[in-house]
């Protein structure tokens, strides 16, 4: 986002409607917000869980049964096993390596992508300027970029970062445009009746109402900045979780390759959690269903 | 200023041009070679409450947009307190049919959003929240809201910039008959302690009725004032007064002749 969203998106007082929602004297009860009982919680974790660790104890079983070779499915244990030889300080070396290509080429990506949809989204003259070029762009597989990536900008991390922009920039862009061209006209006629000039109209109502659609965008795009991370790591790269899986493979160690999936799984889930928690808060005012 | 009134003919009578708050004339309204509006004209005084009713399509809410200044291809002028304007002012408050909430913002932001937002416990917001008999509401969102609410809130908002003139577009179309009749009393009672000169359209005799010191029945294509009705009751009125009956029976057959039933 360019703009600070605490600046768009007021919500101080926030904690004090209850109190006065209570004393319902209006016409109609209003809607009160219901938490999930504790225990409907439970449950959804524990059937959530359920697949994962029935798959894991049969691998385990299998493994240790010699029902499977285990040097193409090793056991969970053999995994856990893999990363611990491997030593803390080289596991967090690589994921350090990853998490920051992601956060750089990611940062980059969603700049330009915000920076550029924001336009094309605003501007009738910018949308016929550019967005058939980004349509057009759009339909190459991202993936066709790196070998001419790979010939203008080398083997470093240039390249690597370029991808994950790439990556990143058009679930955002789409986000952007689609958010801002779809806003409630008849919002944008409240605004034209408080006579909010037009970058007071862009700051407090094309871009918060644009909000749902610029996170799903942000959403999207993150998890396809991890993707292209891990395409531009088993290319060429002598660090990260991409080298640890083409490392894996070169040497045949299927529970290195392992180590470095589940890893990558970590990461991507947790980003992606703390993203819908982002979101969350930041589109509290949604009048959905999981809003409540 | 008895002669003066007499000059603007049945039409207008009961008008007070003199001091009128609002003065929408629209020579001609267009869309594309379809003419809308022909020759209408609507003055509103401080305190008075005009309804607008005429068949759907008759121009009722173009003639309200025009006059609220979203509109301005038109033939005419639309004056308030005597200056002209050409968009939309300061002292024209809006309600619509939807309350058209921002989401986003709490309902003291939603109130206080042409200042760019309401400080904690700003009084101004708090006394426009009392005034429509929600205090206390400030901190909640517009989605916890009922429809009745939220249009209470929509009606503080039109308020919050001290409009000499309120303009509403079926603003209680969409709520319950208890609920409307509430937010018809409140409306009366806040236009007219504000002295607030009000322009309503509706598609309820019921409402126009009870509401007006005037009906204005709109023809349809092209639109022009077909009749004025007064509504001699004195005010506060109780529903079953036989004057609000027969206002409600000449109404009617307005509407007729309008071939708007």
């Amino acid at each position: 986002m360019t703009a600070d969203p605490t600046i768009l998106l007021d919500y101080s007082h926030a904690s004090q409607w209850g109190a006065a929602l209570a004393d319902g004297r209006d016409d109609t009860t209003p809607r009160p917000e219901t938490p999930r009982p504790a225990s409907g919680r439970a449950r959804a974790i524990l059937l959530a869980w359920l697949l994962p660790l029935a798959a894991l104890a049969a691998t385990e079983i299998a493994g240790r049964l010699g029902w499977v070779t285990s040097n193409l499915l090793p056991t969970p244990s053999d995994v856990a096993r893999a990363l611990f030889e491997l030593g803390g300080h080289t596991v967090a070396n690589h994921v350090a390596a990853s998490t920051a290509r992601v956060v750089a080429g990611y940062a980059i990506g969603a700049s330009l992508a915000v920076a550029i949809g924001s336009l094309v989204g605003l501007s009738a003259t910018a949308r016929a300027l550019l967005d058939p070029s980004f349509q057009a762009l759009r339909a190459i597989p991202s993936l066709a970029w790196v070998p001419l990536l790979l010939l203008w900008l080398g083997i470093g991390e240039a390249p690597k970062l370029a991808m994950i922009a790439i990556g990143a920039f058009f679930p955002i862009y789409m986000g952007v445009v689609a958010g801002i061209r779809g806003v409630d006209r008849k919002l944008v006629e409240v605004a034209r009746l408080m006579r909010l000039d037009s970058f007071a109209l862009v700051r407090r109502v094309l871009l918060p109402a644009a909000l749902p659609s610029v996170m799903t965008g942000l959403r999207n795009g993150l998890s396809l900045a991890w993707m292209f991370m891990v395409a531009g790591e088993l290319i060429a790269a002598s660090s990260g979780l991409g080298y640890l899986l083409t490392d894996g493979r070169e040497t045949s160690r299927a529970d290195l390759v392992l180590a470095a999936i589940v890893l990558l799984a970590l990461l991507g889930k947790l980003s992606d959690t703390a993203m819908a928690r982002l979101e969350r808060r930041l589109l509290r005012w949604r009048d959905t269903v999981d809003a409540s | 200023m008895r002669v003066v009134e007499r000059s603007f003919g049945d039409l207008h009578r009961g008008e007070r041009p003199g001091d009128a708050a609002l003065d929408v004339q629209v020579r001609a309204k267009r869309f594309d070679a379809r003419l809308v509006l022909d020759d209408v004209r609507v003055r509103v005084a401080p305190g008075e409450i005009v309804c607008l009713v005429g068949a759907s399509g008759c121009g009722k809410s173009t003639l309200l947009r025009i006059a609220a200044g979203l509109d301005r291809e038109f033939e005419g002028a639309v004056r308030v307190d005597g200056r002209a304007h050409d968009a939309p002012t300061r002292e024209v408050g809006v309600v619509f049919q939807e309350p058209r909430l921002f989401p986003w913002c709490s309902v003291a932001d939603n109130i206080a959003f042409e200042a760019g937002g309401a400080p904690r416990n700003d009084p101004r917001v708090a006394g426009l929240l009392e005034d429509v008999g929600l205090s206390g509401y400030g901190a909640a969102l517009p989605r916890q809201l009922s429809g009745g609410q939220a249009q209470r809130v929509a009606l503080a908002r039109a308020l919050a910039g001290e409009p000499r003139v309120l303009l509403l577009d079926e603003p209680f179309s969409a709520v319950d008959a208890f609920t409307r009749m509430k937010l018809q009393d409140l409306l009366i009672g806040l236009v007219r302690r504000k002295g607030i000169a009000t322009l309503m359209v509706t598609h309820d005799i019921d409402e126009a009725a009870w509401l007006a010191d005037r009906v204005l029945v709109l023809d349809a294509d092209p639109g022009r004032l077909r009749e004025q009705i007064a509504v001699p009751v004195a005010r506060p009125r109780v529903r079953d007064d036989p004057g609000l009956a027969a206002a409600r029976a000449r109404i009617f057959h307005g509407l007729q002749a309008a071939h708007a039933l």
